[in-house]
């Protein structure tokens, strides 16, 4: 046995994941491998089964066949979202979704990495760790200065920002982005493409998104979508270039 | 760990309605026994009784605050486990009587030896003990409340569906108890108890001790309830009333935090039960009706839900307001009920806590906003409003 084979080589691993819902195919034979520390871009037409796909790796869609391995063993079809969650995989939703009747301090909190069993939350104290913790990640993600604010009055972009925010607490391996955004004015669009890249220096992300410009901004392997299966997978511009995504996705 | 989870449920509001709550434990009973039945200020032992009752409905609104008002899950059926407690309560009331039924059965309640039965029923067996009985006061509400939420939120029922499921758990446990060969008194249900702990329950005594145990026991519920909600646990429990998907993404069990939740709710409203009982000397399958539930709803809502204290203030507003009106107005309770409903649903959509509270957080901004533009900083002093 060499050193190689001990350290993980994907950190996800799907290889022919369908679903179907009523007979409509989601997903077909669906395979994607992301590395560990990697940032990758997913971008297809509505309907390509972005959502669907992430809805089956972080456990809220089974699906009908198919293998979905995280970290090479774990075979996340058998577990449910909490217990994905705690595995290390975070989850941004494509509509922006925060505590809005708490604080953005108390958002971040929540999200912490700590035990999450019913005693342990009657039971926890705040140490001086998590909130230097919570610090660090307020400022991150540029919200320091409203930390006592309610989620609730936060900008759109805010709260994108937040719940990007909690994804860190929560200390995940690899985190979904859906659509981080939709909605945000060129400047935010910009800052959050830095916001992006600062955080898959530690950790893979995926983000799946419309926006080509930010994608082109991030700068790295793209995924093309339809139809549920994988119509290209390369640099923005090589997958750009490809004559069946200009005609399923782009357009002529 | 314990010390700092009950401090935290202690801010000023709670503390102050926690202290109110034990001077009305005091004071009641003393202007009911110290002072004589000439003096204006004496009270005297119905109504004490009377608001004795009151007391155990605000505790079985606080039950309701703590899965509705904070968990977002609205049950329609905690009639039944104030019905449940109740029964615990009941049943060891009717083993008192001992040989004093009309009846003469040293053993079987009166009901039982007219059913021709010959031995008891072993579901009655140790209820004889006041701590046992006690105990099922507590253990049967929330072995339901298990049971139930085991099912119900393992299979992630929510919102509409749940409410009608546990509505038609309480019609079910109606129709059960309402049948004589349930060995619960049938339609009668269980009364003419005669002693509690070996005091005459229709004695002014006892009375006024079973209005301060109502008053105190709703104190420590109270402090209890807000130690929850105060505490991370009651953070995630909002984060689940307002987001649930997203408490699951972050990884926590959702389907634990409410079973907890509706257990210890179950448990709180059974007390709830057991405490009224001896003040009305009558349980009866009646308080199974889904009616009922749907009351504490009306109380919670009122008082505002989600505020802890609003649904004590509304559970005995609303009983005062009943027991006037069906005094003064028998034909009109009904539709001065359905009237408040829809009165609060309208113009006050956060009860009367939850607009009050509102009145002063805006107050507040207001003021703190002149405070700082006369420091000069504009750019902060934005009223909320604009957005």
């Amino acid at each position: 046995m060499t050193e190689e084979t001990n350290a993980p080589r994907s950190l996800l691993y799907l290889d022919g994941v369908s679903v179907s819902f009523d007979g409509f195919k989601a997903l077909n034979s669906l395979s994607l491998v992301i590395e560990p520390g990697e940032l990758r871009a997913i971008i297809g037409p509505n309907g390509a089964g972005k959502t669907t796909m992430m809805d089956v790796i972080t456990g809220k869609t089974r699906p009908d066949t198919g293998t979905v391995l995280f970290e090479d063993t774990i075979d996340l079809t058998k577990r449910d979202e909490a217990d994905i969650a705690q595995l290390g995989i975070g989850r941004k939703f494509q509509k922006p979704t925060v505590f809005e009747s708490h604080t953005v301090w108390d958002n971040l909190e929540l999200a912490l990495n700590r035990p999450r069993g019913v005693y342990s939350t009657l039971f926890y104290r705040l140490s001086g760790e998590d909130k230097d913790r919570i610090e660090e990640i307020l400022a991150t993600i540029r919200l320091s200065h409203r930390k006592d604010e309610l989620a609730a009055n936060l900008s759109h972009g805010q709260k994108q920002w937040l719940e990007i925010g909690m994804l860190l607490a929560q200390e995940p391996k690899l985190l979904l982005v859906d659509e981080p955004v939709a909605g945000m004015t060129d400047a935010e669009t910009a800052e959050t493409a830095v916001l992006l890249r600062e955080i898959a220096r530690t950790r893979s992300v995926v983000v799946v998104e419309h926006d080509m410009g930010f994608i082109r901004d991030l700068g790295v392997k793209v995924t093309c979508l339809a139809e549920g299966s994988v119509l290209a997978e390369g640099s923005i511009d090589f997958v750009s270039s490809d004559p069946k995504v200009i005609e399923n996705y782009l357009g002529r | 760990m314990i010390t700092s989870f009950v401090l935290r449920a202690l801010n000023g509001r709670i503390t102050i309605t926690i202290a109110i709550l034990l001077a009305v434990a005091a004071l009641v009973p003393a202007l009911n026994i110290l002072v004589p039945p000439g003096n204006p200020f004496h009270i005297p032992t119905y109504a004490v009784s009377l608001m004795g009752k009151y007391l155990c409905y605000a505790l079985l609104a606080l039950a309701l605050d703590l899965v509705w008002g904070y968990c977002g899950i609205l049950s329609l059926g905690h009639g039944a486990f104030f019905a449940l407690g109740g029964y615990a309560m009941g049943m060891y009331l009717m083993r008192q009587i001992g040989p004093r039924g009309v009846y003469g059965d040293p053993i079987l309640p009166d009901f039982m030896v007219f059913l021709n039965w010959k031995e008891l029923p072993w579901f009655w067996y140790g209820f004889d003990m006041f701590p046992f009985a006690m105990l099922m006061v507590l253990l049967v509400p929330g072995l339901l409340a298990f049971v139930f939420g085991w099912f119900a939120f393992r299979s992630r029922v929510n919102g509409v569906y749940l409410s009608i499921i546990t509505q038609a758990m309480t019609y079910a446990l109606m129709l059960a108890f309402f049948r004589n060969d349930m060995g619960f008194g049938g339609n009668n249900g269980l009364t003419d108890y005669k002693e509690i702990l070996g005091f005459s329950v229709q004695a002014q005594g006892t009375r006024a001790v079973l209005f301060a145990a109502s008053a105190v026991m709703l104190a420590l519920c109270l402090l209890l309830a807000s130690a929850i909600v105060n505490s991370k646990f009651g953070k995630v429990l909002v984060g689940v009333r307002d987001a649930e998907s997203r408490v699951r993404f972050l990884g926590f069990r959702v389907e634990n935090i409410k079973l907890f939740t509706f257990v210890v709710s179950a448990m709180m409203a059974g007390v709830a039960g057991a405490l009224f009982v001896p003040q009305v000397g009558i349980i009866n399958p009646g308080e199974f009706a889904p009616a009922n539930s749907i009351e504490v709803v009306v109380w919670t809502a009122v008082g505002g839900r989600g505020t802890l204290m609003g649904p004590i203030i509304g559970a005995v507003l609303v009983n005062a307001g009943k027991s006037f009106f069906t005094g003064a107005f028998p034909e009109f309770w009904l539709f001065a009920l359905g009237g408040l409903f829809i009165a609060v649903t309208l113009f006050l959509p956060k009860g009367i806590v939850g607009t009050v509270e509102k009145y002063w957080q805006a107050r507040k901004a207001t003021r703190k906003a002149s405070e700082t533009s006369r420091g000069g900083d504009v750019l902060t002093a934005q009223p909320q409003a604009a957005e």
